[in-house]
C-alpha cells in the first residue's frame, strides 16, 4: 500500500502574525515553521499504517526551499521519502494541481491531507485533489482503518459524526482525533538521524495558473478596553451584558 | 442570470448557516442587478423559508441516491443545475467539503471563510478570514465564476422577503464510492458554529465532573458549550467541542469564556466573537486583554450566582 501525505509548511502557533509595511503581503521575518498541525495528525496516521500494514509513505510538500526543514521532520516521525516540488505556493488550485500530478504518476492508494492549514485556512486543497484525480474525497476525518481495497472513515458533521466505508483509492483530509493527541510522534535521535539518509527529491513545478490572489492583508483591530467588574457585583455584569453588549 | 446560493439542509431541515448564506447571495444580486436561486438537495422543509431571505427561486434536487452525502456526489448535483457566474456556499463542514470538488468541475475560482459582502464584483475581490482569525485577506479572482463560502455568523442572516417560486428537479447522481455505515446526530443540541452565545470553560475547571455548572448557565442562556483544547486532549470533553487554532473556529455574539487562561491558539478560534467575557481566578491570565468584560474570582461561585442572576432576569 502506498500511501501520500500532503504536508504545508506554517508559521509556529504561536506567531504573531505580521504584514509587510505595504500590507500586500504576509511578513515572514523571524517566523518558526512547522508542519501544520493538522496535517500531523494525517502523517501520524499514515506512519501507523506503514507499522501495521507495511505501508509506503510518501510526504509530500509544495514550496520553496526553506520548506525542507519541515520535510524532513516529517521523515523523522516516520515517512519513507519526501518529495518537495519546487514553487512558492500561490493558491489552493495551483497547490492542487501539482500535488494532483505527483499522485498521478505514484500510483498512491490513499491521499491524506490535514483539513485545512493554519495560515491562509483555504481549507480547499484536499477536495480539489479529490476531484483532479476523480477519486472520493472525505473530509474533517476523525478515525481511520484501512481495510483491503476500502477504509472505513469517520467523519465530523455539524453536531455528530458519520462512520462510512470509502473505496481506495481516495482522499481524505483528517484533523485532530483521526489519531489521539497523545499519539503524536516525537522525533527521537533515531528517527532525527535516519531522516538524514532518507531520499528527498525535488521536482520543478509544472508552473499551474494561479486563480486567487490575495491582494491586500489587515491585521485584526484591537478591542477597547477591558471592563472589570467584581465577583460581588454580577447584577452590574449582568447590566453591561443585558443593556449595553445588548446579548441577551 | 442568477446568483447560485447552496442551501444546506439536515435532514430536510434548513440550517440556520442556509439562511446566512441566501442573505449573502441576495447582497450579491443586488449589487450585480441579478436575481437569487437557491439550490437543495431532497429539503423536507419549505421553500418559503428561502424567500423570506431573498431568494427569487428554489430548485429542489430530488434523488434518493443522494439521500447520504457524499462530496463527490453533491457537488456532481449541483454542478448540473448552478449556471451563474457567483456561487455561495455556506462554510460548513458538509458544504465546505463541496464546494472545491464543484470549483474544480467548473473551473472557477474558490474564495473561502468570506466574511463580508464582496468588495467588488468584476473582479469579484472579498475579505476572508486568514491566520486562524488573527489577520485578514482580500482576495482576488481571476475567473468569471467564483464561488465563495461564507464563514459562519459573519455576515448574518437579513430578511429581505420576495416572492418566489419553487421547482422540483429529479435527478439520478451516482454515488458508488461511498457507504454510510452509521450516522449520529446528537438531536437537540446546539450547533457550536451555529450558536448565538457560547459558553466554554478550560483546564480551571478543574475535571470533567464540574461540568454541571456549565451546561446550566449554557441552558439558561440557551447556548452552545465549548472548550479548551487541553480539556479535550484529557478527555474531559468530546473532541467537537474544542475551538481553537486546531479546532473549531466560532463568532457568536457572547462568547464567555470560563478558567480558560487565553492563549495565542485558543484566541485565534474565538477572536471572531463580538463580545467577550472572561472569568478567571487570576488577574494575569493573558485572556483579559482580549475581553470585553471580566470577572477575577472563583469560577465555582461566580458561575452559579450568575446563572442566577440571569434566570431571574429572563423570568
Ligand atoms: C500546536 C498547538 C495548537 C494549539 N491549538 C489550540 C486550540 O486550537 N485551542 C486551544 O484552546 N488551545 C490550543 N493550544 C493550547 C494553548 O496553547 C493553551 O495551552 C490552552 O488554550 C490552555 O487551555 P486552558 O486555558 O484551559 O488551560 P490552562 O492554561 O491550564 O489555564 C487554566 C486557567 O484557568 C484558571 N483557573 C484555575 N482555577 C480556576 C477557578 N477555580 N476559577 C476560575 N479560573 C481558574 C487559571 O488561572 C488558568 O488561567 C494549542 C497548542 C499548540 C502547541
Amino acid at each position: 500500500m502506498k500511501i501520500l501525505v500532503c504536508i504545508s509548511s506554517v508559521p509556529d502557533t504561536t506567531s504573531k502574525i505580521n504584514f509587510t509595511a505595504d500590507k500586500t503581503a504576509f511578513d515572514k521575518n523571524g517566523i518558526q515553521w512547522v508542519i501544520n498541525p493538522l496535517d500531523e495528525f494525517a502523517l501520524t496516521k499514515a506512519v501507523k499504517l506503514q507499522e501495521s500494514q507495511g505501508a509506503v509513505v510518501t510526504v509530500l510538500n509544495v514550496g520553496e526551499a526553506l520548506t525542507e526543514p519541515v520535510i524532513r521532520k516529517a521523515l523523522a516521525i516516520g515517512a519513507n521519502e519526501g518529495i518537495r516540488i519546487n514553487a512558492d505556493p500561490k493558491d489552493s488550485f495551483s497547490v492542487a494541481k501539482e500535488i494532483a500530478n505527483v499522485a498521478q504518476t505514484g500510483g498512491y492508494d490513499l491521499i491524506l491531507c490535514g483539513k485545512e492549514s493554519i495560515d491562509y485556512n483555504g481549507g480547499a486543497v484536499p477536495g480539489m485533489v479529490a476531484q483532479l484525480l476523480n477519486q472520493p474525497f472525505v473530509n474533517a476525518c476523525v478515525g481511520l482503518e484501512v481495510n483491503g481495497g476500502e477504509v472505513t472513515a469517520v467523519r465530523e458533521i455539524d453536531g455528530g459524526k458519520e462512520t462510512i466505508s470509502v473505496k481506495l483509492p481516495a482522499v481524505i483530509a483528517g484533523q485532530k482525533g483521526m489519531v489521539d493527541e497523545k499519539d503524536l510522534i516525537i522525533p527521537n535521535m533515531r528517527g532525527i538521524m535516519s531522516a538524514r539518509t532518507k531520499p528527498l527529491h525535488i521536482q520543478e513545478a509544472t508552473g499551474s495558473e494561479v486563480k486567487v490572489h490575495g491582494v491586500s492583508y489587515d491585521s485584526v483591530p484591537a478591542r477597547a478596553a477591558v471592563k472589570m467588574v467584581t465577583p460581588d457585583n454580577l447584577d452590574e455584569l449582568v447590566r453591561l451584558l443585558h443593556e449595553e453588549a445588548k446579548v441577551f | 442570470m442568477a446568483v447560485f446560493v447552496y442551501a444546506e439542509n439536515i435532514n430536510g431541515v434548513y440550517k440556520k448557516a442556509a439562511f446566512e448564506a441566501v442573505s449573502y447571495a441576495k447582497a450579491v444580486a443586488e449589487k450585480t442587478g441579478e436575481t437569487v436561486t437557491a439550490i437543495s438537495v431532497n429539503p423536507t422543509d419549505s421553500s418559503d423559508l428561502l424567500y423570506k431571505y431573498g431568494a427569487e427561486k428554489v430548485i429542489n434536487i430530488k434523488d434518493e441516491g443522494l439521500k447520504n452525502f457524499s462530496a463527490k456526489a453533491y457537488a456532481q448535483a449541483v454542478s448540473e443545475v448552478a449556471d451563474g457566474n457567483v456561487l455561495v456556499f455556506p462554510h460548513t463542514t458538509d458544504a465546505s467539503s463541496v464546494a472545491p470538488m464543484l470549483a474544480i468541475m467548473k473551473n472557477y475560482s474558490l474564495i473561502t471563510n468570506v466574511l463580508e459582502a464582496p468588495e467588488s464584483i468584476s473582479p469579484f475581490q472579498v475579505k476572508r478570514r486568514a491566520f486562524s482569525g488573527k489577520g485578514f485577506m482580500h482576495a482576488k479572482a481571476d475567473t468569471q465564476g467564483v464561488i465563495v463560502t461564507v464563514s459562519q455568523n459573519a455576515f448574518g442572516v437579513k430578511e429581505n422577503t420576495v416572492s418566489g417560486t419553487e421547482e422540483v428537479k429529479n435527478l439520478t447522481v451516482t454515488n458508488e464510492d461511498t457507504k454510510v455505515l452509521s450516522h449520529e446526530q446528537s438531536s437537540g443540541k446546539l450547533d457550536l458554529k451555529e450558536a448565538e452565545i457560547v459558553v466554554s470553560a478550560g483546564r480551571g475547571m478543574k475535571g470533567p465532573e464540574n461540568w454541571g455548572m456549565i451546561e446550566e448557565l449554557a441552558n439558561v442562556l440557551g447556548a452552545a458549550t465549548a472548550c479548551s483544547k487541553p480539556v479535550s486532549d484529557i478527555g474531559w470533553r468530546p473532541h467537537s467541542e474544542h475551538v481553537g487554532q486546531t479546532g473549531k473556529a466560532i463568532a457568536p455574539n457572547l462568547y464567555i469564556a470560563v478558567g480558560i487562561s487565553g492563549a495565542i491558539q485558543h484566541l485565534a478560534g474565538v477572536n471572531s466573537s463580538k463580545t467577550i467575557v472572561v472569568i478567571n481566578s487570576d488577574a494575569e491570565a493573558p485572556f483579559y486583554k482580549s475581553a470585553d468584560y471580566g470577572v477575577v474570582g472563583d469560577a465555582f461561585q461566580i458561575i452559579p450566582e450568575l446563572t442566577a442572576k440571569i434566570k431571574a432576569l429572563k423570568g
